[in-house]
């Protein structure tokens, strides 16, 4: 069915559906990329920024209590959450300013859900002294105050997104609505692996990162393979980044954890692997939660991170060929997990990552002990403190 | 030629554009009727989306007043079906991909064909995914409308030479809305489409509301289309927003004509 020059297809998932106005500036992105990847200076240059500035490569901590009280396989933690700004975000955000330079644009823009990738966003631009504008869900904005304060001290400017639901989707359709006025200077800095084409495959890119390390990390402590690694799954950058360098090994099963929100039975959910339908949507076609007519479906997760109705397009085909899992966590799961490893580890998971750590529990047990599983923390959950406190009952204030 | 393309060869066409069913179907149908006696030559229908990414807040507005008074896109078929009973002029349906795809892109074609409507517009499929929709519309006789911008350059020829009916061509940068000023070069995006594809007519749209500026455009291309100008009507006046409706659109339509 689909065209033959449409770019950027996994299965019949991707695609470039989007205003014309923004083909040229996709096109444009696409032909710098290909050649920048390629080009040694570029890839040092980004190494060194990860290295020196971001602080890679994240640790592969072994989990020695959680695995003796799950009594199953060996658990391992990927520490993207020990990066600078706290989360896996910077991988990318670091790999696109750093393009956008090279392209000449002069400035960033970005939406946000949870604050971590507009901080990130405004982070890499204070670095390379852009300019930058984030649009966020103004609900967002206030369940995520902290996270807009610090965009604005590294003199982001934040744009509060009042359409729709105000959230994540909104944020998203905002930024593109400002990329089409404003093309020529100005890079949009997609967060996650969705989008049009390129976006999905450059950000797949730029967090892949994080299964490169793994895989050597692990066969220097184990040397072997991984069994499972999990990850959350929002639009699914942090997962894709997890399982890239995985896919291609068959015995390690890739396992996604979607947000159930309520429950995946009621309205209240962001599993959208688990209840969406395809569809076309954000400029690409994929699994989205949506009405009968299409109507795009508001969405309900208590992580601002994974409070989005669609998911990366190359997860969408991992789905269909049957060579990734997904399952939904919801809101009282994640939470669990949350105080779990924060008792039990010392350390306390972005709410998002939480929902791999849930899975976790309910995973390992069954597994037999001469096996690992690895599971990607994908940020830090300070940001996420005062919230999850109001969740239990608790009124503090940040 | 299709009845669409036709359209533009009684002069400079004026084609307005309305929401279905802000506030409801029967101040549709009565606009849409109004238009038509005022000397509308096409006639833009758009079928509310949630997320409309190309449009400004006029029109995000209007889809959502829609979508709340619960619209859907059968009611919008019956209410095309019902038009035709009188209504003559071309009508174009313009929504997005999404609201097409959902209902089964194949169903959707045959459909819109069946109740009387003559094209579509989808402002979120560039040329590069068109076929998707485009080979459908050409089974059930549908124009499939495309549509160029001002960054779009190195790609008119490719898109003109393919048109189907019209060429819309996105008069700013940006989303949908009213401007005080059009500051790109009309007249060279219509030399790009017509040295590609002498035949095929361009109208202009996005940002226009005035009879000068309508009458400008006109007179760079072969029609001008009006959107935001006129939802700001239908949102100002509700239930009686056909009367006001029927004065601009033949106000505008006259200083198209004098182009």
């Amino acid at each position: 069915m689909s065209d033959p020059i449409s770019k950027g297809r996994f299965g019949r998932h991707g695609g470039q559906y989007i205003p014309e106005t923004l083909m040229n500036a996709v096109i444009e992105l696409e032909e710098a990329y290909d050649y920048y990847k390629e080009d040694p200076a570029f890839r040092a240059e980004l190494s060194e920024l990860l290295n020196e500035y971001a602080g890679r490569p994240s640790r592969l901590y072994y989990a020695k209590r959680m695995t003796e009280d799950l009594g199953g396989a060996k658990i391992y933690l990927k520490r993207e959450d020990l990066n600078h700004t706290g989360a896996h975000k910077i991988n990318n955000v670091l790999g696109q300013a750093l393009l956008a330079k090279k392209m000449g644009k002069t400035r960033l823009i970005a939406e946000t859900g949870a604050g971590q990738h507009g901080v990130a966003t405004a982070t890499a631009a204070a670095l390379l002294g852009m300019e930058c504008v984030v649009f966020m869900g103004a609900e967002d904005t206030r369940r995520q105050a902290l996270n807009v304060y610090k965009m604005r001290l590294l003199g982001a400017e934040v744009v509060p997104v009042t359409t729709g639901t105000a959230t994540l989707k909104d944020a998203v359709s905002e930024a593109m609505r400002e990329w089409t006025s404003r093309i020529r200077d100005t890079h949009y800095c997609l967060g996650s692996v969705m989008g049009p084409h390129p976006f999905p495959t450059i950000v797949r890119d730029f967090q892949a990162v994080i299964s490169q390390e793994i895989k050597s990390q692990l066969q220097e402590k184990e040397g072997r393979l991984p069994d499972a690694v999990l990850a959350c799954v929002g639009g699914g950058s942090n997962a894709i980044g997890a399982f890239y360098h995985f896919i291609g090994d068959p015995s390690v099963r890739l396992i996604g954890c979607e947000a159930a929100g309520h429950g995946i039975h009621t309205a209240e959910t962001a599993a959208t692997i688990s209840t969406g339908k395809l569809g076309i949507f954000h400029g690409m076609k994929s699994y989205f939660c949506q009405d009968q007519y299409g109507q795009i479906a508001p969405v309900w997760s208590i992580s601002a991170g994974l409070d989005y109705p669609g998911v990366g397009p190359e997860h969408a085909w991992l789905h269909d060929i049957g060579r990734a899992e997904y399952v939904a966590i919801t809101d009282e799961e994640a939470v669990s997990a949350f105080e779990y490893l924060s008792k039990l580890e010392g350390i306390i998971p972005a709410i998002e990552s939480s929902h791999a750590v849930a899975y976790a529990r309910k995973l390992v047990p069954a597994m037999d002990k001469d096996q690992i599983v690895v599971i990607n923390i994908s940020g830090r959950g300070d940001k996420d403190c005062a919230a999850i406190a109001r969740y239990r009952g608790e009124d503090i204030s940040e | 030629m299709s009845r669409i393309q036709a359209a533009f060869s009684k002069g400079k066409a004026f084609i307005p554009f309305l929401t279905c069913g802000d506030p409801d179907l029967e101040t549709t149908a009565a606009i849409v009727r109004a238009m038509a006696e005022a000397g509308a030559d096409v006639i833009e229908l758009g079928i509310p989306f949630s997320d409309p990414t190309a449009e400004g807040p006029v029109i995000q507005a209007a889809d959502l007043r829609a979508l709340s008074g619960g619209i859907t896109t059968d009611q919008i078929f019956d209410l095309v079906r019902d038009l035709r009973r009188d209504v003559t002029v071309p009508l174009v349906f313009m929504t997005y991909a999404n609201v097409v795809f959902s209902y089964g892109t194949d169903r959707f074609v045959s459909t819109a064909s069946e109740v009387g409507i003559d094209g579509l517009i989808l402002p979120d499929v560039p040329f590069e995914e068109k076929e998707e929709f485009a080979a459908p519309c050409r089974a059930h006789g549908l124009d499939f409308i495309s549509l160029i911008a001002p960054t779009s350059e190195d790609r008119v020829a490719m898109i003109a030479r393919e048109a189907e009916g019209f060429v819309y061509c996105v008069s700013s940068l940006g989303v949908t809305g009213t401007r005080s000023q059009i500051t790109t070069d009309i007249g060279h995006m219509v030399r790009l489409v017509k040295d590609a594809n002498p035949h095929i007519p361009c109208a202009v749209g996005f940002g226009i509301s005035t009879p000068a500026q309508a009458a400008e455009m006109a007179a760079l291309s072969d029609g001008a289309i009006v959107g935001s100008a006129i939802v700001k009507l239908a949102a100002q006046y509700g239930r009686d927003a056909a009367r006001p409706i029927k004065e601009y659109v033949a106000e505008m339509k006259a200083a198209v004509g004098k182009a």
